[in-house]
């Protein structure tokens, strides 16, 4: 093939518009007992992926308490009813059923996959691991040494140290300035009672929202909603009070034996239900998104060589956001990077983006979005993210015209409503030349 | 790089992340891990094959489900194939790979994918190098064209290299440099290969990274990156015939590398002696005891004894409740916070079995080491329980339903595959030859397996002073 051809044939493909609709039908199923969950019946491979997620979360910590509700989510299956946890694990695993419990500060979640041929063993299992979970004392005593192993080994990770760093300057006196999964002190004075009071605080289904995707109908998953969830209690405590960020504009330098300096940056951020959300999505992929064509990318990887990896994402929480951004740069090198984050921060506060920029943004965020709802398990959990922001059923036929519509001033005009290199602050896990902490 | 200080993660996979044990995939940004050996498929009249006239073979694996397509080309080449002193070029290739060609400027072939709403990235391991898009499956003839003329055309100049040196650089120091467990497992890994270069990290040695030029970079390309010498996994909502005329359009004219060498790595000499490294780190949190053994790997035709080690790491390291080294010293006993078993099968040369055991804060890595050396011996002398080898059969079956479910995971099990010296029948009956294990076989194998003279064994410490530092 001639290279002029060659170069023609890219262009004339490449300038095909993307349109790819996401064929999932969602349909909303209310079980006899009033509980909803959204289900998209797939029929092709005779397994089912379901996700569970309880807004609230480790928030819901008392005082004092902090790593209850992560060290309760990981007992569930650590026996349950009239089963120990090896007999527990002995039933699942002869089930071929996968499980998986989490913690996060905003909601607690559970993840199933379960084949279509023992669905309702496979529930029945689950629901004792979600109703009637024992914390045996043993099982306690041995999850509680793994969560403190968990703790030490985070004391030692860069990573982990600025993430905590970063929290705990942004909301002190908040749950979300503390670890999730407690300090060593709070974790070592737990007891089973508090355990057991976690567990009836964080499984409500006042909160729950559920997602369904695979090889089950309607009509069977209406009753099995109702056995698996049914005996929870009603309602759980309020939720705790939104927060703003308490960090102001600087550097703090944690000191780490280590060649490469964790950088993580940022400041007050833009909540999900804000009219210019999605200009400010827009705009966060065009600063630091996803791939390499960012600007961040593009200025601090791709021209100077200064990281393997930089990028920016809005962090909406229920109850306090934020932008935020990391890096890793060799110690004689983070302070350049620095020096190139702040200067791109305020060069799109005040010039905005161009109209190539926006339009390239545009069009790879709505062409990625029907190539997320590949899989069971990505669409349940997709589903699920969905009914926790409020959301309404037809969403995903109106996502991306909500994208189309941001133009150039509205990016504009988030920008420099949000973007403040004045306010951005840097925490620097490492031992970088010429960062110390302090005001800019 | 996504990944936010509000995040959770399970607690054993939190306890196990620190824990590299296995051969890393050297990985650009977060597309995936490699997936577990035991997610395979049966025969399946989805999957299709052909080759071209240029030597280029293809797989097809069709799945209607969404409009996706994932479209891969894995190459015969990867760490081990690197010339002696130039460890890291096969990677730091992969880099380069997305600069310009002849067609495209510097940066472009992203821009292009993502202008379509994809993703695109890239992965070296030992045995392969691959490069995969993920996007509409209308996009396929488009990505196809790119790939196509990024084989044979890549345009490099100095400057580029000289910054995306440095781009590597930061990347060895990310994940390499600043995680004594990954230092451990370079220092381990070299012990253990005392000839091949499975021994020699996939990144490369920081000092010879430092040397790699420009001319490394082309040379290694011109001679490994061709048509001869790749296959083409394309898996999604396409129709078979298509792809192949699509391949032929655009991967036919390409030009084959003449005389291509079969792949052929120096080899090791008997093992007689047991290795030891033990190594200390102010940043060790827990400390843990590893030890890993030579072991067979797959081989075509012949995965008998790769299929019962696949099992055997299963009955010795894989559920923490019911496992002999989960339920006995983490559960029965309460002295490991931790153990695992792994045997990586899918590799063109020798591979390991290896163990890994975190014990508890009162207990020493020596006392761990004998706990170790006890189960091994439970295992031989006791057998495999009946009931536990039935419940990983299960899951084994299982596991091929679930592994439906992911395009990518699918079209990677097939390219690790034939660039680890396996065909396309030999993951269709993989399956099979797993669900034939028995435990006798497996006892078998451990036995055969577990030869000290073919060991390395592991400790990682905190220094044994904790002197103040000033």
């Amino acid at each position: 093939m001639s290279q002029m051809f060659r170069i023609l044939a890219i262009a004339a493909l490449a300038v095909l518009p993307l349109r790819a609709v996401a064929a999932v039908e969602i349909q909303e199923v209310t079980s006899p007992g009033g509980i909803t969950a959204w289900l998209v019946e797939e029929h092709s491979i005779p397994f089912v992926a379901l996700e569970i997620r309880f807004k609230g979360g480790t928030n819901l910590d008392l005082p004092g308490k902090r790593g209850a509700t992560n060290l309760m989510m990981g007992l569930l299956e650590e026996g349950a009813a009239d089963r120990d946890a090896r007999a527990f694990a002995e039933e699942r695993e002869t089930l071929a059923a996968s499980f998986r419990f989490d913690a996060g500060n905003d909601s607690v979640s559970i993840e199933a996959s379960f084949l279509t041929e023992n669905k309702t063993e496979s529930l029945a299992l689950l629901r004792d691991a979600i109703i009637s979970p024992r914390f045996d004392p043993v099982a306690v005593e041995r999850v509680r040494d793994q969560v403190l192993a968990v703790l030490a080994q985070d004391a030692q990770d860069p990573a982990k140290v600025a993430s905590r760093t970063f929290a705990a300057l942004s909301y002190p006196g908040h749950p979300y300035g503390s670890p999730l999964n407690g300090t060593p002190e709070t974790v070592a004075a737990l007891d089973i009672d508090d355990l057991r009071e976690a567990h009836a605080r964080a499984l409500t289904l006042d909160r729950v929202h559920v997602g369904v995707s695979g090889d089950i109908t309607a009509e069977e998953l209406g009753p099995l909603l109702d056995k698996l969830l049914g005996e929870l209690p009603a309602t759980g405590p309020a939720p705790v009070p939104d927060v703003a960020s308490a960090l102001g504009g600087g550097v703090t330098v944690v000191d780490f034996p280590t060649p490469q300096s964790v950088v993580l940056f940022g400041h007050e951020g833009i909540a999900f239900d804000d009219p210019d959300y999605f200009a400010a999505f827009v705009m966060n992929h065009i600063l630091g998104g996803s791939g390499f064509a960012s600007r961040l990318m593009e200025e601090v990887r791709v021209r100077r060589g200064l990281t393997y990896g930089i990028g920016t994402f809005l962090a909406a929480r229920d109850h306090g956001a934020q932008i935020l951004g990391q890096f890793s740069s060799s110690n004689a090198r983070a302070a350049g990077a620095v020096e190139i984050v702040r200067s791109e921060w305020s060069r799109l506060a005040i010039e905005g983006v161009t109209p190539d920029e926006l339009e390239a943004a545009k069009t790879f965020l709505t062409g990625a979005y029907p190539l997320r709802f590949d899989g069971n398990s990505n669409i349940a959990s997709i589903m699920v993210g969905m009914q926790t922001l409020g959301l309404p059923i037809d969403y995903i036929a109106t996502r991306n015209d909500r994208v189309d519509a941001v133009t150039a001033e509205d990016v504009q005009r988030v920008a420099n409503r949000l973007l403040d290199p004045e306010a951005l602050h840097f925490v620097v896990v490492g031992q970088p030349e010429g960062l110390e902490s302090g005001a800019f | 790089m996504r990944s936010s200080h509000l995040a959770a993660a399970g607690i054993a996979a939190a306890l196990a992340m620190a824990i590299p044990v296995s051969a890393q995939l050297s990985e650009d940004a977060s597309a995936g891990q490699a997936e577990d050996t035991l997610a395979t498929l049966a025969s399946d009249d989805t999957v299709t094959t052909f080759t071209l006239d240029n030597g280029m073979d293809a797989i097809v694996i069709q799945d209607r489900r969404a409009p996706v397509v994932v479209h891969m080309v894995w190459y015969n080449v990867g760490a081990a194939d690197e010339p002696p002193g130039k460890s890291g070029i096969a990677h730091f290739l992969e880099h380069l790979m997305f600069k310009g060609t002849d067609d495209l400027e510097p940066g472009e072939f992203s821009r292009v994918v993502e202008a379509q709403g994809g993703s695109d990235n890239a992965f070296t391991s030992y045995d392969y190098t691959g490069y995969f898009q993920r996007v509409a499956s209308d996009r396929l003839e488009l990505m196809m064209q790119m790939e196509a003329d990024r084989m044979r055309d890549l345009v490099l100049d100095s400057e580029d290299m000289l910054t995306e040196r440095d781009v590597v650089l930061e990347e060895r120091a990310q994940r390499t440099d600043s995680n004594p467990g990954a230092l451990f497992s370079e220092m381990r890994d070299g012990s253990q290969y005392l000839n091949h270069p499975y021994g020699i990290p996939i990144i490369g040695w920081k000092h010879e990274i430092e040397q790699l030029t420009l001319q490394d970079a082309l040379d290694f390309y011109a001679t490994y990156y061709a048509p001869n010498n790749a296959t083409l996994v394309v898996a999604g909502d396409v129709d078979p015939a298509e792809v192949r005329a699509l391949a032929e359009t655009y991967y036919g004219p390409v030009e084959p590398t003449a005389g291509l060498a079969e792949r052929m790595r120096p080899s090791e000499p008997p093992q007689i002696a047991p290795r030891r490294v033990s190594f200390d780190d102010e940043r060790v949190s827990n400390p843990y005891v590893v030890r890993t053994y030579l072991a067979p790997e797959r081989d075509s035709g012949a995965q008998e004894e790769a299929a019962a080690l696949t099992i055997l790491a299963q009955i010795l390291g894989g559920s923490s409740a019911t496992s002999i080294m989960g339920r006995t010293l983490e559960q029965d006993e309460g002295v490991a916070l931790y153990t695992s078993a792994f045997y990586q099968g899918t590799r063109y040369d020798d591979t390991v079995f290896g163990l890994v055991i975190v014990p508890t804060a009162d207990r020493t890595l020596e006392q761990a080491e004998a706990d170790m050396d006890r189960m091994i011996t439970t295992l031989i002398e006791d057998g495999v329980d009946p009931a536990q080898l039935d419940r990983i059969k299960a899951q084994i079956r299982a596991s091929e339903v679930y592994g439906r479910d992911s395009l990518q995971g699918r079209a990677r099990e097939y390219g690790v595959a034939v660039t680890s010296g396996l065909t396309v029948d030999d993951v269709a009956e993989w399956p099979l030859v797993l669900d034939a294990v028995t435990g006798d076989d497996i006892v078998a194998a451990a036995r055969r397996v577990f030869d000290l003279d073919k060991s390395v064994t592991g400790y990682l410490m905190k220094p044994e002073t904790t002197e103040a530092t000033q």
